[in-house]
């Protein structure tokens, strides 16, 4: 049935166009013999009618933008960054959104005026109006300049992002990509991350980490991402099967993970988790957010489905490089705190070594109560120094 | 020159004694006119299909994992079981959307349209260097299509890696179902493309090089040349790369070598592969790729720059700064691969170096941009078809163009890397604007490829819909994308800070079926237009060029008996002393008259 409706649309579509073709060759049979081609070359009321709408068009793209802005223009990736690079690569967004808006707007405006102005006339003729030195290198030194300015300012601010001091006491993380998901490790007391490789991965040891590396055995894996406020993070990244991208938009963070390869990316965290929920823009996206979802959730209801759970903003990692079906859903939470609360996290999380140990040899400690690590599980803690010890 | 010229003269009086059949003539045909036209018909017909795959993927990405009818007909049950787009298809028709668009429609159907028609009759030379290579070329590129829309009744899908086919993904089957066969097929495909793609260039630089004729020096060359021969350059230079990339990628996938891949731990298994990088692959795929946006762009700049000064009845300005621009262009997309690169992990100062080579690249654009305004100025602007794709080619190229100075800045671009703010940006400035251009050609010289006119208020109301709608689709697109939206997401749902965003993409959406349905008034004029449309004149445009003097009927060689001479620059519209608003080239310069714009 919908099959035919289509076609008896389709066939009524094509009638129309053709009756219009045919409307508009009657309109237009005014011309002598041999020169019809006339019809279908502009004449002066089409230059008319088409001069002023390029004059409208030139309004429809201005409020059109206008409308975004407006609608749309409480952009995360624009303000509130959580990163302290991130305030200097806003400013240089905004310099550079500026310019572009006025570049955007002058220039779209003299094309649709010239165009709407100069439309044609069948009494007038063309100024004969070839060249201008003067004018061309005018307009060949200004975006010169303009662009002089905003590259020495990129590259500055680049080049502070992508190189830090080795002396520096930064933390190391290692950021684990794979289809579709991702680990973090931490180096643990010695801040040190064990080697690793994906040949190593074995059960619980998922990232690959060479067991036989001392440096490895404090190591702590982790679902989500924290970070202590304030402090310089490397990340240091691998990817286990494609490439992936480590998006971190709030950060102003991003760098792809490559298999058979370590990337990096370095950025020191300056706003919490709990702070960014309690700033003002924050609140009223997050309560714009809740309001879509509220109406979302009635829609479902009335198909009988689960509702939405309300949103609380949180910092989240992004897989932004195209990685197979899921790709879409590859994400991890992240969780910025006070130094205190990471250490004392940190301190509480069990060390790999004694994870691998227990899970290849259950029955050499069969006094330790054995924990399957998942995700969400709390980890039980008094183990972990016993076994550590057992292991030394 | 004079003697590959004598030659050709010699064969076409020699053709007139062979009657042609109904093959040589439509299928293997060695002139130039007829490829032309094969191109470009071909070029639509991809056009449409790389067209509606772009609207299924849209209606997906505005109601998610929503069923729909045109779901289960367009892509079966296997695709879209029950309606509902499967999640790795919606993948394939992005990768298989941004191949057909960018290669087959906007590469072949465009360059290779006007490259074909134009280069021998603005030039005044009988065919091509070469006619059976020019035809080799066609059905080289024909079977290439073949290929690639085969791949797409493969069981397991059409390659669905994004059209940057990217390694390890598109090496390994284990890492999504498109990269089995599909993708085998889509890597045959492209390098008999790129085959096509050298032999046609190759014919384009000789053809310009060696058949100008008398009078036509290369500063006499209309700017659609000169655009064109730079193009076939830069494709020269820049598609072989592409062509070893392939290659190597099919020895790793098929052949066990290890260019690109290593430690690759996948489906509980590690594989073997060792030592590759696949930054490797991404250098010399951007080695190709990003001259390929303007192999895409120069194009249509030539053919704009032709169209308006013509329309304009004014010459164009700064004839010279144009030229200069576009070499400059040339030469600066060979160098500034990198910044598609600068988050991949290579060096950080690598992406200084092509920050600063890629925003110099806006200083030749600008110089273009200002001096198309400049020749709307004070000119006659006659209303047609072509005039308002040339005049929305310029928008789009300056509205695009601009957010470049953002990607293009290795410090910005950590941010909005492949983001829906890079979608909005290459669709206008590339994308948009290159079907522009297309669009300019085919409504300006349609008249000299099928000897008549196609319908002028069709062609309006076609233009004012798919101008609105452009914008409607990529304007609203930038502001998804600067809220960190990432490109090439199945669903925006599984993640609760871009619910606010999910109007701007239904909005997105609304926009690009109207605008998408409104080509079919296009497709109706182009074909009733061919066999129903207004006889057209020899010179309907009134303009100075070369093939305005050749006879409407096609003929093999172009012009019967001698070839025209020519005495002066292309762009005599509206020249101070004649009556008339254009000089055509071959009219011989006045005693103590001054060439090229000077008076």
């Amino acid at each position: 049935m919908t099959g035919l409706l289509t076609i008896v649309i389709v066939a009524l579509l094509g009638i129309a166009i053709w009756q219009l073709t045919k409307i508009f060759d009657l309109t237009q049979s005014k011309y002598q013999p041999g020169q019809e081609y006339l019809s279908e070359v502009a004449t002066d009321k089409d230059n008319n009618i088409n001069g002023y709408l390029m004059f409208g068009f030139l309004a429809f793209i201005y409020i059109l933008t206008i409308y975004c802005c407006v609608k749309w223009g409480y952009m995360p990736l624009l303000s509130d960054s959580a990163s302290e690079h991130g305030k200097d690569v806003d400013t240089l967004m905004w310099i550079t959104l500026g310019v572009i808006f006025f570049v955007q707007t002058v220039t779209q405006f003299l094309l649709h005026y010239f165009a709407f102005a100069y439309r044609g006339n069948k009494g007038r003729k063309a100024v004969f109006y070839a060249d201008n030195d003067k004018l061309e290198f005018i307009w060949t030194i200004i975006p010169v300049i303009v662009l002089s300015g905003l590259i020495l300012y990129g590259l500055w601010v680049w080049n502070g992002i992508m190189n830090y001091d080795e002396e520096e006491e930064v933390l190391y993380v290692e950021v684990y990509a794979k289809q579709f998901g991702w680990d973090f490790r931490y180096g643990g007391d010695d801040n040190v991350l064990g080697k690793a490789n994906v040949r190593f991965i074995e059960g619980i040891n998922v990232v690959g980490v060479d067991m036989s590396d001392p440096n490895a055995q404090d190591d702590v894996m982790s679902k989500e991402l924290r970070l202590p406020v304030g402090k310089k993070v490397v990340m240091k990244m691998r990817s286990q099967d494609v490439l992936h991208s480590a998006y971190f938009p709030h950060f102003r963070a991003q760098m792809n993970t490559v298999p058979g390869m370590v990337t990096q990316f370095i950025m020191t965290p300056s706003v919490t988790t709990a702070e960014m929920r309690e700033r003002e823009n924050i609140v009223d996206k997050v309560n714009k957010i809740n309001d879509v979802r509220q109406k979302r959730s009635k829609e479902l209801a009335l198909k009988g489905e689960e509702a939405l759970a309300p949103y609380a903003f949180d910092y989240v990692l992004l897989c932004n490089k195209i990685c197979g079906r899921s790709h879409y859903n590859m994400q991890a939470k992240v969780i910025v705190e006070t130094p205190e609360e990471f250490e004392s996290w940190l301190k509480e999380q069990p060390r790999l070594g004694k994870q691998v140990a227990d899970e290849k040899a259950p029955e050499a400690a069969p006094e330790v109560e054995i924990e399957v690590l998942t995700p969400d599980t709390e980890i039980v803690v008094d183990s972990t120094a016993i076994v550590a010890q057992i292991i030394k | 020159m004079s003697a590959l010229g004598h030659d050709l003269t010699h064969d076409h009086a020699h053709d007139h004694h062979h009657k042609e059949t109904f093959i040589t003539k439509y299928i293997f045909s060695t002139d130039h006119k007829m490829i032309a036209k094969q191109f470009l018909i071909t070029g639509v017909i991809m056009g449409v299909i790389g067209i509606v795959m772009s609207l299924l993927f849209r209606i997906q990405i505005a109601w998610p994992e929503e069923s729909f009818r045109i779901f289960s007909w367009l892509l079966g049950d296997e695709f879209a079981p029950g309606g509902v787009m499967r999640n790795d298809i919606y993948l394939a028709l992005v990768t298989i959307h941004g191949t057909i668009m960018v290669f087959f429609v906007l590469t072949a159907g465009l360059s290779g349209t006007f490259s074909n028609l134009l280069i021998p009759l603005q030039l005044g030379a009988r065919d091509m260097a070469s006619g059976f290579i020019n035809m080799l070329s066609y059905w080289i590129f024909f079977i290439s299509c073949v290929i690639m829309l085969s791949s797409l009744f493969v069981e397991s899908g059409p390659a669905s890696a994004g059209w940057t086919i990217y390694p390890p993904l598109s090496a390994v089957p284990e890492a999504i179902p498109g990269s089995g066969t599909g993708m085998t097929l889509w890597l045959i495909s492209m390098a008999l493309f790129i085959a096509q793609s050298l032999m046609g260039s190759l014919n384009y630089v000789v053809t310009i090089l060696n058949l100008r004729t008398k009078g036509m020096t290369m500063t006499r060359m209309p700017l659609t040349i000169w655009a064109l021969f730079v193009t076939a350059i830069v494709g020269i230079v820049s598609f072989p790369v592409l062509l070893s990339a392939a290659l190597l990628l099919i020895m790793d996938r098929s052949f066990g070598t290890s260019f690109f891949l290593s430690d690759i731990y996948i489906a509980g298994e590690v594989l073997h592969y060792q030592g590759g990088s696949p930054v490797l692959f991404e250098h010399l795929f951007w080695f190709l790729g990003h001259p390929e946006v303007y192999l895409v762009i120069l194009p249509a700049m030539g053919i704009t720059s032709e169209v308006i000064s013509a329309n304009a009845r004014k010459p164009i300005f700064g004839y010279r700064a144009m030229i200069t621009s576009l070499l400059a262009i040339a030469f600066l997309s060979t160098i500034v691969w990198g910044h598609h690169m600068f988050v991949s992990g290579m060096n950080p100062f690598l992406g200084s170096v092509f920050t600063f080579t890629t925003l110099l690249i806006a200083i030749p654009s600008a110089v273009k941009a200002f001096n198309y305004i400049t020749t709307l100025w004070k000119g006659n602007l006659q209303m047609n078809t072509s005039m308002l794709f040339s005049i929305g080619f310029v928008s789009t190229f300056i509205a695009g163009g601009l957010t470049g100075i953002i990607l293009g800045d290795s410090t910005l671009d950590i941010n909005v890397h492949d983001t829906y703010f890079v979608v909005a940006h290459f669709h206008l400035v590339m994308g948009i604007s290159a079907l522009y251009g297309m669009f300019a050609g085919i409504y300006h010289w349609y008249p000299k490829m099928f000897g008549r006119m196609m319908n002028k208020n069709l062609g309006y109301i076609h233009f004012w819909v798919t101008a609105v709608c452009a914008y409607g689709v990529f304007l609203p697109m930038h502001f998804i994308g600067m809220a960190g939206l990432p490109r090439r997401y199945y669903t925006n749902s599984a993640f609760p800070m871009f619910d606010d965003m999910v109007d701007v993409n239904i909005i997105i959406t609304m926009f690009a079926l109207v605008g998408a349905s409104f080509q079919i008034l296009f497709l109706w004029n182009f074909f009733y237009s061919m066999f129903y449309g207004k006889k057209a004149p020899q010179n309907p445009w009134r303009a100075t060029t070369l093939e305005w003097t050749t006879p409407v009927e096609h003929i093999h060689g172009n012009w019967p008996g001698e070839i025209p001479e020519v005495h002066r620059w292309p762009y005599d519209y509206s020249k101070p002393g004649y009556e008339e608003d254009f000089v055509p080239q071959t009219t011989p310069l006045r005693e103590g008259e001054k060439d090229g714009g000077h008076h």
